[in-house]
Order: structure tokens, then sequence, then C-alpha cells
């Protein structure tokens, strides 16, 4: 066990560092000097000299590469074009903003389309089993964005029953979840945000848990005559090592695919400050933005990849 | 799925062997068993009308999809002759949704037919040949995965400054790593098994080989995965246009109209809903789709 996880945990890392270079290599995709994305279109002639000395940009690559990285390290991941603060301290606020969606989707998302999948797997090709199929294939191919504006339209618009866009009155940029009048605006982006891992969780737990059905055990289990329950929880226990591992990719997405959601509700999260240093060209933050998200991508994989090892003994012999 | 090739006479007759013989029953199969799939028929009709009038859009659309007109501007559903309303600029709303979809359909089929020819090739090379090339090839795709997929197109596409073009290379850049895995995968399964052992002991190439034995083996279950990316592509292609980083304005695409008419959801609620519509009908029926194809060519996702 032990072995495995110290196994995993060194894999990642390749992973992390092909990430960096990733990252890093967007400032070299960008058209134009490098030095120029880096910086206002009105700097002076000193300011580029001053920058190409600091970032090193007039030495080979490899070496730009490894004291950016020695900086990435440390936490300093640059200056943001726009705003002239650190991009980490504003990445990491923005990713707070985000965690609270992403949280309140698996909230809304994951116990419905557990029991609904669960629920199909039993009773395959009757009634139960076509309307959960036929909810995740909606929740599926529904572009967010649109299910977005029409949520606004509905509610917002007609009914005048929730708020538009934003995170709290008067701009509030900070979450207290206690608190109604907050409460109001994170409602419509978590439905929102909710419908593809709603689709792709009761469509995987449905398939998983109709294979485990479908083996031996269970019939000499019914045959046993034990309860629907206790048939239940054997199916359960044995498809939970799949269903960690599309719950987890799942929530990966949620943190950091929120951009499009995130844009229509004008919710300051990690995907409005991406979509904004898109507009605003500020490149550092686009960078800054992405490799923190892509990390907390590698992240949360490792951490579900333990957690399916937990749970499930036979993948360490593997 | 069984095969022939075990005479081992010389690489032109295993070759057509191969051609003729096993495929010929199989998708026999997959053909009896579609024609009884109503559900998929239907939204392959649906597919193929919607494509249709697309291709056809100067012939269908009643007005000019970029006549605009101060006067006409936001009008409801039906307003003389607008079958459809008439956008933020008075441009008629159905002639824009008929040429729309040539754009959005390019932008979602594009990608993945790009994908599955690089990401193909790459997996077949990989999977065929093994050993250190192969941890090459995977270990790069491997990094590729540690982006979420709206994340790495949205960030590729606006590094490079938005536009079609950018986009296109953004999405099919999506696409190569998970199409590379299931191609890998498939032919690592296929290049141990007895019948490609033999036509490489009777002195086959190894490109003869991947052409003839591998590749007629490992298309089936790349192909169904690639259908299931369309509906994928289109949502996230229309998503780009959505953000301003594909198709740029004025010309008619589903997600930059969705775009634009976000800021009218006051005056015509029911307009600014209609590019989306038809986004999510062409995304739901290229699952459905995909779904129906993967049951009748029985391959196991």
């Amino acid at each position: 066990m032990w072995y495995y996880a110290a196994r995993r945990v060194l894999l990642a890392i390749p992973i992390a560092l092909g990430v960096t270079v990733i990252c890093f290599c967007l400032v070299y995709l960008a058209p134009g000097d490098p030095v120029q994305t880096l910086l206002p279109p009105d700097a002076t002639q000193a300011d580029v000299a001053y920058l190409k000395k600091v970032y090193g940009f007039d030495k080979p690559i490899p070496v730009q590469y490894a004291k950016w990285l020695g900086r990435a390290v440390t936490g300093d991941l640059g200056t943001s074009i726009q705003t002239n603060q650190p991009v980490l301290r504003e990445v990491l606020r923005a990713l707070s903003h985000t965690l609270v969606l992403s949280i309140g989707a698996v909230l809304v998302a994951y116990p419905l389309a557990l029991a609904l999948g669960t629920l199909a797997a039993f009773t395959i090709g009757r009634p139960p089993d076509r309307l959960a199929t036929a909810i995740s294939v909606f929740g599926v191919s529904i572009p967010n964005y649109w299910l977005g504006i029409v949520l606004i339209i509905v509610f917002a618009v007609k009914l005048g029953a929730l708020p538009v866009a934003g995170m709290g009155p008067n701009g509030s940029d900070s979450f207290d979840i206690t608190r109604w009048a907050q409460f109001r605006y994170v409602i419509l982006p978590v439905v929102t945000t909710a419908c593809v891992p709603l689709g792709i969780i009761m469509r995987t737990t449905r398939s998983a848990v109709a294979e485990v059905l479908s083996q031996e055990f269970i019939q000499t289990l019914r045959a046993k005559g034990l309860r629907r329950g206790a048939v239940l929880r054997h199916a359960v226990r044995n498809a939970l090592p799949q269903m960690l591992a599309v719950m987890g990719l799942q929530f990966g997405y949620l943190v950091g695919g929120s951009i499009l959601t995130e844009t229509i509700f004008t919710w300051p999260g990690t995907g409005l400050l991406l979509s904004k240093s898109i507009l605003t060209r500020d490149i550092p933050m686009l960078q800054g933005a992405m490799l923190v998200l892509a990390l907390c991508f590698v992240g949360i994989n490792l951490a579900v990849d333990l957690l399916q090892t937990a749970v499930d003994p036979r993948i360490k012999r593997a | 799925m069984t095969e022939t090739t075990l005479d081992a006479a010389g690489r032109p007759l295993a070759a057509e062997t191969s051609t003729r013989a096993a495929p010929a029953g199989y998708w026999r199969g997959v053909a009896r068993r579609l024609r009884y799939d109503y559900v998929t028929l239907l939204f392959i009709a649906l597919i193929a009308a919607i494509a249709l009038a697309a291709i056809f859009a100067p012939l269908i659309a009643p007005f000019d999809p970029y006549k605009s007109s101060m006067i006409y501007r936001l009008k409801p559903i039906g307003y003389r002759g607008f079958l459809l309303g008439t956008d933020e600029l008075g441009r008629d709303m159905l002639s824009r949704l008929t040429y729309g979809g040539r754009s959005s359909l390019m932008m979602g089929l594009t990608p993945v037919i790009l994908a599955t020819a690089i990401g193909g090739s790459l997996g077949l090379v990989a999977g065929y040949l093994g050993g250190w090339v192969n941890a090459l090839i995977m270990r790069t795709m491997d990094v590729f995965y540690a982006f979420p997929s709206v994340l790495l197109a949205v960030a590729i596409s606006g590094t490079l400054g938005g536009g079609v073009v950018n986009g296109l290379i953004a999405l099919t850049l999506v696409f190569i790593p998970p199409l590379c895995r299931v191609a890998e995968g498939a032919t690592t399964q296929i290049r141990d098994r007895d019948f490609v052992e033999a036509a490489r002991a009777s002195g086959a190439s190894a490109t003869s080989i991947i052409f003839y034995h591998v590749l007629r083996n490992v298309s089936a279950p790349v192909l169904i995965y690639a259908s299931s990316l369309i509906s994928v592509s289109i949502l996230l292609a229309a998503g780009l246009s959505f953000l301003g980083l594909g198709v740029e304005p004025p010309t008619a695409d589903w997600g930059l109209m969705l775009s634009t008419l976000r800021q009218s959801i006051y005056v015509q609620p029911l307009i600014c809903a209609l590019p989306g519509l038809a986004i999510f009908i062409v995304s739901l029926s290229f699952n459905l789709v995909s779904d129906g194809l993967r049951q009748a060519m029985d391959v196991r996702s």
C-alpha cells in the first residue's frame, strides 16, 4: 500500500514538470516578442531593456525556463500587467471563489447522480432507467453557457426571483454562505455547473453497477435469499472504485474548466480571471492561472488515485 | 471480429483476403443492427438535414444573413416574414441560424477529423513499436492530460490571439491525446496476436502490417471514440466563439450569436435563446448517434 502510494506520488512529479514546461511555453506561443507581451503597450525602450535583463530574455531558452521555474517554485509567478498585483495572490483569491461553485456543484450533482445511476442499473430497460439515461444524455449534451443564459432569462429576468450575476450584493467579493442575501447569488451558477458532472457520473454509475450486477456472485447472493438492500450494498461496493475515479476527474474539471459559466455569471473566480486576462492580453496572469489550475488538476487526480487504492485492495496488486 | 490472414503466401494476397472476407460480415452485421435502431436513424437524419441546410444555406435562407436594418432590430418571432425574428442589428435570425450551421459544424468537425488522423497515427506507432518510442509519445500525452480540456483550449487559442484558425489548432491539440491513448491501447492488444505474428513471420514490413492488419482492427474503437468527441468539440468550439476567441463578427456562428444576443435578454429573451438551442440540438444528436453506433459496432467503452 505505502509502496504503491509512494510510487504514484513520484510519478506525478514528471507530469507536474511537463505542466510547467507547457505553461512556460505559453509566453512564446503569443505572437510578437515575449518582452512586449509581458509589458504594457506604452512601455519605454528602457523598460524593455530592463525587463529583458531581469527576466533573462537575453539568455538561451532552457536557462530562461530554469530561472522561471525557480521563481515559480518560490511562489513568484510575476506581476499582473493590468492590476500590478502579484499574480499568485490574485489567482489564489479567485481560486477560493471558484471552489465555492465547484463544491456547490459537487453537493448538488454527486448524490443525485449516484442515486439515479444506481436506480437505473437496477431497472435496466425499464422506465426509471430510460428516464435516468435521458437525463444523463441531456446533461452531457447541453451547452452549459446556454443553460446559464436560459436560467438567467427564466429566474432573473422573467420571475425576478434570483440575481442576474455577480457574487453578492454591491459587487461583494468575499463569500459568506450563511447569509441568504449572498446565498441567492450562488444558486444559478451552481445549477449550471452541476449539469455536466451529473450526466457523466450518472452514466458511469449506471454502467459500473450494471456490470457488477451481471456477475455470477450477485446471482449467488440473490439465490441465498439476500434482501435487495444487501445486494445493493455489494454491488455499490464493487463499483465504487470506478465511480470514485470519474467523480474525482469531474471535480478536477469543475475547478479547472469553469471559464464559461463564470463568464456568464461574472462570478469572480479563476475562470473569469482567465477570460479577463485573455481579453486584456495579460499573459503573466494567464500563465499563472493556468499553472495553478493545472497543478490543482494533477493534485486532485493524484488524491483520487490514492483514495482508490484505499477502498480497493485489488489495485495495489496490479 | 475474426481475421483471415493465416495464409502466408505473400503480402498482396494476404491483404486482399483480409479486405474482402473479414470486414464484410462484420459491417453487414452493423448495418443490420442499425436498421432497427430507430432513435439512431432518426438523429442521423436530423444531422443530415441540418448539415444539408448549412451547405445549401444560400438557397434556403429567406434573407441575406448580413443585411442589417435599424428599424427591424430585435423583432419578435414571426414579425413580417422574419420567421424567427431578428437580432440586435436587425438581421434575419432564421437566415443567420442556417448560415451559422456552416461555421459551427465546421469548427466542431474539423478538429476531431484532424485529431483522429494525427492522434490515431501517433497511437498506432506508439502501440506497434512499443519501447522508448511508446514511452516518449505516451508520456508527452500524459502531460497534456494534466489540463482540463476547456482550460487547454481557451489558454492556447487565447494566447495565439483568437480567430478561426487558432481555435481549430487549439481544439485539435486538445483532442489528440485522448485519441492517441485509445489507438495506442487497441494497437498494443493487437500487435501480439497470432495473425500479426504470422504476417511478420512471412516477411511483411512494419508499414504493411500496420496498414493491413492493425489499422483494420484498431479503426473501429478509434472511430467510435472520435464520434463521441464530435459533440464535445461542437460545444467547445461554440464556447470559444462565445468567449470571442473563435469566429469573428460579423460571421454568422451559433456561439458568437449567443454571445452578442446576450445583451438583449431583457428585450427578446426567446430569440436570444435560439442559437444555444441550435447548439444543443446538434450536440444531442451527435451524442445519441455516437451511442447508437457504439452499440451497433459492439465496441466497449
